[in-house]
């Protein structure tokens, strides 16, 4: 071999190696880089994580105010909770004489300790936040209806697992505040013992016990409920979340994608400029096959006024995570997560208070443990549930507050939502509840008549005559679905502010007794 | 008329429908049962839970209607004429321990009050706190058993 053939086959070794990160770089996208709409497509449909996407989008389901970019906040909250989770399983110990030392540890001696843990709970809270004005989201827009009601309920599954998660996770610090929220927990899941003790059956039918014992692994909280919690909060819940979160994806995208009023085309403003559509490396060549009637050519127009997934939703998406990584971030700069002292079985914390996502009916079972901690919760689920197969109209569906009385029926509905939780609270505060009127009263009367359950009732009379009014149970849907999220804020805001030790009333923190 | 089934007059269930079917079901019922039984897993057999029974050796100076608490245990032991009693502390409504105060209890959770006797008197308790089993041991001292509860009024000899 000459001498120049050497030189030629180390330049262009050398050139080789110069070229060797580009084209690592294309390798990673198996049809190209996502330049043209042919190869965005595949950039799409070829990659494992992202083919639940659909390959066009609809410029509706692109607008901020269709969806507030809620679900995927949601799902963002959740990644981060999942990273930072994962993290903190380095150094937290899951027995109850460590648990509470692993987390001090965590927070004052690990580097980035700290942070991490705060991420990770504002995250949790985060989440429950957007998971709950997704849902209000949804609900709005009339998104549950034909073909999408089993989604819906899928949705109410998946509400539930965030709560659970969260509310699992409170007990693993196993300081004061996890102790007695989970004790009062517990015994929430024990209180159909309520009924049962009433009727005098508990003996032979104690469904209220089994809860208990299914969750503490005990009749106390111990080292058996702190394990159960730890494997429900890292192991279980996460994966059926993972799963049925999969199944909401799927059937979003089988569904036909977000959910679009009938007028659509018409109530979008023309696209800015022109579309790229099949302009640049055309693979395919097309013929006329059809005289289309109409004035306008589709010609520089996507196909039913779609747009490319990759990038105009990518990045929609992307922004969505990266503003609700920047809200955790922020919330946990600014606020440490708590931490109580060691809990103490003998010495309840005073206030004993919920996550504040219960304090709403932790002030229901202050008047009641069954009613408040399992009734009307159900009651509530078993409701939203049902929306998708008892509204079935039409009208208004993908608009917000679409369906009769629209906008002005939901503020009349909150309105009068205020009115009532705010008239039977203030009467329960002042004048107390049946035990004060009437001492000698049945305890199955007690446990039924809760204010909780007045104010289901008063909220239910209302929605029966707004669907009389309106004829239309769409309309009934808007009323009660505003008036319950009015309750469930005020109740929130009053178990969280407005009350003070042994759950007395106090106007503000400050007038709390020293203790 | 016996003839050989044919594909014009079938059998009503072919034979290899009816073992893939019954091979099916069995398989079926199997798992249905294995779970079923597995469903026991979550709850043990024996509770692990901490002694109920304990003894204590209550204070001369104890003065009648004066609560006396041990420590790390939720009773509040009583001594008045007819002798001693004790009164379980976890409230009934969720668990809370309450305090006991000269008019009776207060639970700090959510405001339940009890009468010194037990017996509910405001808030949410569904039902009287317990009074417990106290036997005597010796003098001045007494076995408390949390786990059995007797009817109010009872009392151990002092």
């Amino acid at each position: 071999m000459s001498r120049g053939g050497a030189d030629t086959g180390l330049a262009a070794f050398w050139a080789n190696i110069k070229g060797a990160p580009r084209l690592f770089a294309d390798t990673m996208f198996r049809s190209g880089r996502p330049r043209t709409d042919r190869t965005r497509s595949e950039f799409i449909f070829g990659n494992v994580f992202l083919h639940l996407h659909p390959v066009r989008t609809h410029r509706w389901s692109l607008r901020w105010t269709t969806t507030w970019g809620l679900g995927i906040a949601s799902l963002s909250a959740f990644l981060v909770t999942l990273v930072t989770g994962v993290m903190l399983m380095f150094y937290y110990k899951s027995y109850p004489e460590v648990a509470y030392d692993s987390i001090k540890d965590i927070h004052f001696v690990v580097p980035t300790g700290r942070f991490i843990r705060n991420i990770h709970r504002w995250a949790g809270n985060v989440m429950v936040v957007t998971v709950l004005l997704h849902m209000a989201r949804v609900f709005y827009t009339a998104a549950y209806r034909k073909p999408r009601e089993f989604n819906w309920v899928v949705g109410m599954f998946l509400l539930v697992i965030t709560l659970g998660l969260a509310f699992t996770g409170y007990l693993l610090p196993w300081d004061q505040l996890a102790y007695w929220a989970i004790t009062i927990g517990a015994n929430i899941a024990q209180s159909p013992r309520e009924v049962t003790d009433a009727l005098e059956i508990t003996r032979w039918f104690d469904p209220g016990g089994l809860q208990k014992v299914l969750l503490l692994g005990s009749e106390e909280v111990g080292a058996e409920a702190l394990i159960r919690f730890y494997l429900l909060h890292v192991m279980i819940l996460p994966l059926a979340l993972f799963f049925l979160a999969a199944v909401h994806f799927w059937r979003v995208r089988k569904d036909g994608g977000l959910t679009r009023p009938e007028d659509v085309d018409l109530a979008l403003p023309p696209a800015p400029g022109i579309q790229p559509v099949f302009t640049e490396e055309p693979r395919k060549t097309y013929h006329l096959a059809a005289i289309v009637r109409g004035t306008t050519p589709a010609v520089g127009n996507g196909p039913e006024n779609t747009v490319p997934s990759m990038p105009h939703l990518m990045y929609a998406e992307l922004a969505a995570f990266m503003l609700t990584v920047f809200v955790c971030m922020v919330l946990s700069l600014l606020f440490d997560a708590p931490l109580k002292e060691l809990a103490d079985p003998a010495v309840p914390e005073n206030p004993a208070k919920a996550p504040w996502y219960f304090l709403g009916l932790q002030e229901l079972v202050s008047f009641s443990a069954f009613m408040g901690g399992i009734g009307i919760p159900a009651i509530v689920v078993l409701g939203l549930g049902l929306i998708p197969y008892l509204d079935r109209e039409t009208a208004g569906t993908g608009k917000w507050f679409g369906g009769p009385g629209g906008w002005r029926l939901v503020c009349g509905s909150a309105a009068f939502g205020l009115a009532a939780v705010l008239a039977v609270e203030a009467l329960a505060i002042r004048f107390g509840w049946i035990r004060e009127w009437w001492p000698g009263a049945p305890q199955l009367l007690i446990t039924a008549v809760n204010p909780g359950t007045v104010l289901t009732s008063i909220y239910a009379a209302y929605s029966i005559w707004i669907v009389r009014r309106y004829g239309s149970t769409r309309a009934g849907a808007l009323g009660l679905f505003t008036c319950f999220l009015c309750g469930f804020v005020v109740l929130t805001v009053i178990g969280s502010y407005f009350r003070g030790p042994n759950w007395d009333f106090f106007w503000s923190h400050t007038q709390w007794p020293g203790h | 008329m016996n003839e050989r089934p044919s594909r014009l007059a079938p059998e009503p269930l072919p034979r290899r429908d009816f073992l893939g079917l019954a091979a099916l079901w069995a398989a079926g019922a199997a798992m249905m049962f294995a779970l079923l039984g597995l469903l026991r897993l979550p709850k043990a057999a024996v509770l692990p839970s901490p002694s109920k029974r304990f003894r204590v050796t209550l204070p001369e100076s104890l003065g009648s209607g004066e609560p006396f608490v041990p420590a790390g245990r939720s009773v509040a032991l009583f001594r008045d004429g007819a002798g001693v009693y004790a009164i379980s502390t976890v409230c009934t409504h969720l668990g809370c321990i309450v305090k006991p105060m000269p008019d009776g209890f207060h639970c700090p959770c959510h405001g339940s009050r009890f009468a010194p006797d037990g017996s509910v008197v405001k808030g949410p308790a569904p039902r009287a706190l317990p009074q417990l089993e106290v036997a005597r041991a010796a003098a001045g001292t007494y076995v408390i058993d949390e786990g059995e509860t007797v009817p109010a009024g009872t009392r151990a000899e002092a």
